[in-house]
């Protein structure tokens, strides 16, 4: 399929227009058109994902380079340049893989303004997809940007009751954190007369100009990651957030931020990298043991979930500024394994939600003698989130911190503590809710799970364990691309 | 003879525009008011042939290099006149609906027309004052066109005062810089001022200066933009937020970049500074602003410092910025203006932010519309406004001027709290009491939606006609 990338990236926004035409023409007006809008979705979404992973399939693996390159010149120096490598197609396939489950979670959720949400879910699968496959400056950064405003409308329309907050405090964190990365790359592109960002990973900046241009970069990536200390918006935005919205967000939309720093910071600035290290270290493990502690002193099962996001995306900063194979590898995995893995808990979160209208732990308990099932699949979800052999998370947290060992042994001996952190929010969140006599009336009438959840979370509960013993399935696609990105690392700071 | 008559055919734009203007002004006075629409109608047209006669027309200097045609000017004139023409068309049905429609209202647009194609096309000293004293009388009378209302009489009154002020201040700079160059065409003064920039002339210049802030409304000089913004008729304040600042920022490049080109590091700190305080001013004012014409006030503050980021830049890259900053600054603004003259809720126009609540089930296109043009004004790609600062910063990035880049684009995210707000009151709330928005003048939201529709996804292929052009009237501005 030639421009198979370009028909990935902008497929969803055919589907988008499809429904805006399927509400014109509808004459029983905005609500009468929720039912088309919906399937529409639905069909656009998983053609999406036949396409990406038809995208899988034809991709050369053993091949560091950059594959199926579409580059036309636009103006002004910038061009339409698209491209995926072994690290940025798996987030592609990630993205196609968990839009639809998001769409047939938001099915009944999701009764107000269907049209414009469908419509913004779609944009929002465009810009991100852009996100991952550009290899313009200018390019990534109009898709990078882009994200935030479905996501603004998505936590600010159909959001909880603090939503306005939230939508303005997730929308101001991240734009203040992304123009500094503009002022970067305007200056990059002035300096080395070029927006493509392959050539601009050959082009050696000077050391001078190096932590000046990665702090830049950094603070977008920081912000949108979320590291320790700019993380704040997170917990706000996914606690307002629809159930679909929390799972993008914590699924994909962090991802970019570990992304950019595989993209920009090690390839472009490997000096300022190397020097940054220790506070990149420093920052992960904070992250990792403090924000452990604070999500086990959440009264809300949404925060909590938001809270051991950030600690987990600890470990994949910690991963790729461990600079080594090992580590970036592991980061890699982390970030996918954590795309299944929080998405699916957002989704346990939002079944008792739907149900029972509140996501306070004190208000549930006993769940297992109403809903077994549901028990199950927490369950499952909750031992991959604290990292159990078999699982991947497992798998990802062993990497980076194998990684980080070999770069700082302290970092990771603090880091291995935070497992153990994890496993204590985890469990007592499992107990508090699951397990023991329901004492609270309202619970008497419970029911579990219905077929079309569960279909939700059968691909979940496949992938996670799949990954888990087979982690190869990865791996075997990242490696060329993570070992050409550390050997020239390596290269640059001369070690 | 031939000399006259090529500069006649030189300055053929603004001479149409005068003895039309004067046309039209005697057939508003025997016809009397029941030929408004035709006045306006005619007024359109002749501001459009302008244009083509503009585009079309040769290029050169007249009037012993008092009168410059060159591609900056021709570009300039363009964008001035077809925005002076569409604040005609917003004003017709506006003033038809408020009933204080007059004829003298285009007519009025049409004679400071004149004025600001003077001031695009002026090569020295005197046609830079006629230009700006021949627009600005105009606009002072436009400001208080509601003469019973309090507010526009109070607009009108400070604009005159502080303009006259502000007259002041450019007359003496310029009467410093002709004591100490000996010359009034800029072209003279270019020459002397790069053989000995003294303090005498960079004295005179800072003067020059402040006065043509103040015509564009950069802080520390903004004092009236909010006031006027607030009191004068929605129309004429949509005129007021695009076509003078136009003529005034082309102004600008020739003063600074034609005439003092080679004297670029006196001056450039000075509009940094200017740039600098109005992103202060234009973000952390309008933070709380509840009125939406005050908020625009604050806004094209903020705005007007980001173009003048683009000319301390001082190079040819640094012009084509401002210009194409300013072209893309127009078009959103006439945008929101339309939009907002469109709107009117149980028969009263919009006034504060949260008479927009609900809109979005109202009146879905214009909500979409609005919130494109909001977005375009915080700076998200792929909007208009994103490309508009991408060449501003870049043009700044490249001259070195790292931290005003920085604090502008952080000043940006400030700022787009309050365009933030506009989205959230139109998509997020609903409205306190039953409102029932009325029928929509067809004009209004056509231009409305056109320009957003502009701003989004027209531009992306725009820019690429849209480069060419503001490149060619850069490089024809003579930086050494």
């Amino acid at each position: 399929m030639p421009h198979i990338l370009s028909i990935v990236t902008f497929l969803p926004l055919l589907g988008a227009a499809a429904i805006l035409v399927a509400r014109l023409l509808n004459k029983g007006g905005h609500e009468a058109a929720a039912p088309a809008a919906r399937w529409i979705a639905l069909i656009t979404t998983m053609v999406v994902l036949a396409v990406s992973v038809v995208l899988v399939g034809q991709f050369d693996p053993s091949n560091p380079a950059y594959q199926f390159v579409e580059n036309y010149a636009w103006f002004a120096g910038a061009s339409y340049h698209l491209g995926v490598d072994g690290v940025s197609i798996l987030f592609v396939l990630l993205t196609a893989f968990l839009l639809p489950i998001c769409i047939v979670a938001s099915w009944k959720s999701i009764q107000t303004r269907v049209v414009e949400y469908m419509v913004a879910f779609l944009i929002l699968e465009t810009l991100v997809i852009g996100v991952f496959t550009s290899l313009d400056l200018f390019l990534f950064y109009i898709f990078f940007e882009g994200t935030l405003v479905p996501m603004y409308l998505i936590i600010g329309i159909w959001g909880g009751a603090n939503r306005i907050y939230a939508a303005y405090k997730f929308f101001l964190y991240t734009l203040a954190g992304s123009v500094l990365m503009l002022l970067a790359m305007l200056w990059m592109a002035h300096t080395t007369g070029t927006t493509s960002i392959p050539e601009l990973k050959q082009y050696a900046f000077d050391a001078s100009v190096q932590p000046i241009l990665w702090l830049a970069f950094f603070a977008s990536f920081a912000v949108k990651m979320p590291m320790w200390p700019v993380h704040t918006w997170l917990p706000d935005a996914h606690v307002q957030a629809p159930t679909a919205g929390s799972v993008i967000l914590a699924g994909i939309l962090l991802k970019l931020g570990g992304y950019g720093f595989i993209l920009f910071n090690i390839p472009m600035f490997p000096l300022a990298s190397q020097m940054f290290t220790p506070l990149v270290f420093a920052l992960s493990v904070i992250a990792i043991v403090y924000t452990s502690l604070v999500a086990f002193r959440q009264t809300d099962i949404k925060k909590l979930i938001a809270y051991s996001s950030v600690a987990h995306m600890g470990f994949v900063t910690m991963g790729i500024f461990a600079g080594n194979d090992t580590g970036v590898q592991g980061a890699v995995f982390q970030m996918l394994s954590h795309g299944l893995i929080s998405g699916a808990l957002f989704l346990c979160v939002g079944v008792v939600y739907d149900r029972m209208h509140t996501r306070e732990i004190a208000f549930y308990g006993g769940l297992t003698a109403r809903m077994p099932w549901y028990a199950a699949i927490f369950l499952m979800f909750t031992m991959a989130n604290v990292g159990l052999p078999g699982t991947s998370g497992f798998i990802g947290e062993v990497l980076t911190m194998t990684g980080a060992y070999q770069a700082s042994t302290w970092t990771a001996l603090i880091a291995a503590s935070g497992v153990i952190f994890s496993a204590v929010y985890a469990l007592t969140l499992f107990r508090n809710v699951m397990y023991g006599e329901i004492t609270n009336p309202a619970l008497q009438t419970i029911t579990d799970i219905d077929k079309r959840e569960l279909l939700i979370f059968v691909p979940l509960i496949i992938g996670t364990i799949w990954l888990g013993l087979y982690p190869n399935a990865v791996l075997d696609y990242t490696g060329p691309t993570v070992e050409a990105l550390t050997t020239a690392y390596r290269a640059a700071i001369g070690g | 003879m031939t000399d006259l008559s090529s500069a006649l055919h030189l300055s053929a734009p603004e001479l149409t525009l005068a003895v039309g203007g004067l046309a039209l002004l005697m057939l508003g006075a025997f016809a009397g008011e029941k030929s408004t629409r035709l006045v306006s109608g005619l007024s359109v047209l002749l501001l459009l042939v302008a244009t083509v006669l503009a585009a079309v027309g040769p290029l050169g200097s007249a009037f012993n290099g008092a009168y410059v045609a060159d591609p900056l000017a021709v570009f300039g004139k363009a964008v001035i006149f077809l925005s002076a023409a569409v604040a005609v068309v917003l004003g017709d049905s506006w003033m038809h609906r408020n009933k204080i429609a007059k004829f003298e209202y285009p007519i009025l647009i049409v004679l400071a027309s004149v004025g600001m194609g003077m001031m695009a096309s002026s090569g020295d000293l005197i046609s830079l004052y006629i230009g700006i004293e021949m627009h600005s009388l105009a606009l002072y009378v436009l400001a208080a066109y509601r003469r019973d209302d309090l507010k526009a009489s109070e607009a009108g009154l400070k604009y005159f005062v502080l303009g006259a002020l502000s007259s002041g201040l450019l007359l003496y700079g310029a009467s410093l810089i002709y004591g100490f160059a000996g010359s009034m065409r800029f072209e003279d003064i270019a020459a002397f001022a790069t053989a000995n920039p003294g303090p005498g002339l960079i004295f005179g210049l800072v003067f020059l200066i402040c006065g043509l802030a103040f015509k564009v409304s950069a802080a520390p000089f903004h004092m009236w933009t909010p006031d006027v913004y607030e009191g004068a008729p929605t129309p004429v304040v949509a005129l007021f937020s695009t076509a003078p600042k136009v003529a005034a920022m082309v102004l600008i490049i020739r003063v600074l970049i034609e005439g003092f080109g080679l004297a670029h590091a006196q001056w450039a700190q000075v509009v940094i500074l200017i740039s600098l305080i109005s992103f202060a001013v234009g973000a952390f004012g309008g933070l709380m602003q509840k009125d939406i014409q005050r908020l625009l006030a604050y806004s094209s503050i903020i705005n007007i410092g980001y173009a003048l980021l683009g000319v301390a830049a001082g190079t040819q890259v640094g012009v084509q910025a401002t210009l194409m900053f300013m072209t893309l600054y127009v078009v959103d603004q006439i945008g929101f203006f339309a939009i907002l003259l469109s709107l009117s809720r149980n028969g009263r126009p919009i006034r504060k932010i949260a008479d927009l609540a609900g809109l979005k089930k109202d009146r879905p296109l214009t909500a979409v519309a609005l919130t494109i043009l909001s977005l375009s004004a915080i700076g998200i790609p792929p909007m208009s406004g994103f490309w508009g600062k991408f060449y501003v910063f870049g043009a700044a990035a490249d001259a070195g001027y790292w931290m005003a880049g920085a604090a502008g684009l952080v000043a940006s995210v400030v700022a787009g709290f309050y365009y933030l707000r506009i989205i959230k009151v139109i998509w997020f709330d609903t409205p306190e009491f039953d409102v029932t928005t009325d029928k929509a003048p067809v004009s209004a939201q056509w231009i409305g939606w056109a320009a957003a529709a502009f701003s989004f996804p027209v531009l992306l292929i725009a820019l690429t006609w849209l480069e060419p052009l503001t490149r060619a009237a850069a490089a024809g501005v003579g930086i050494g």
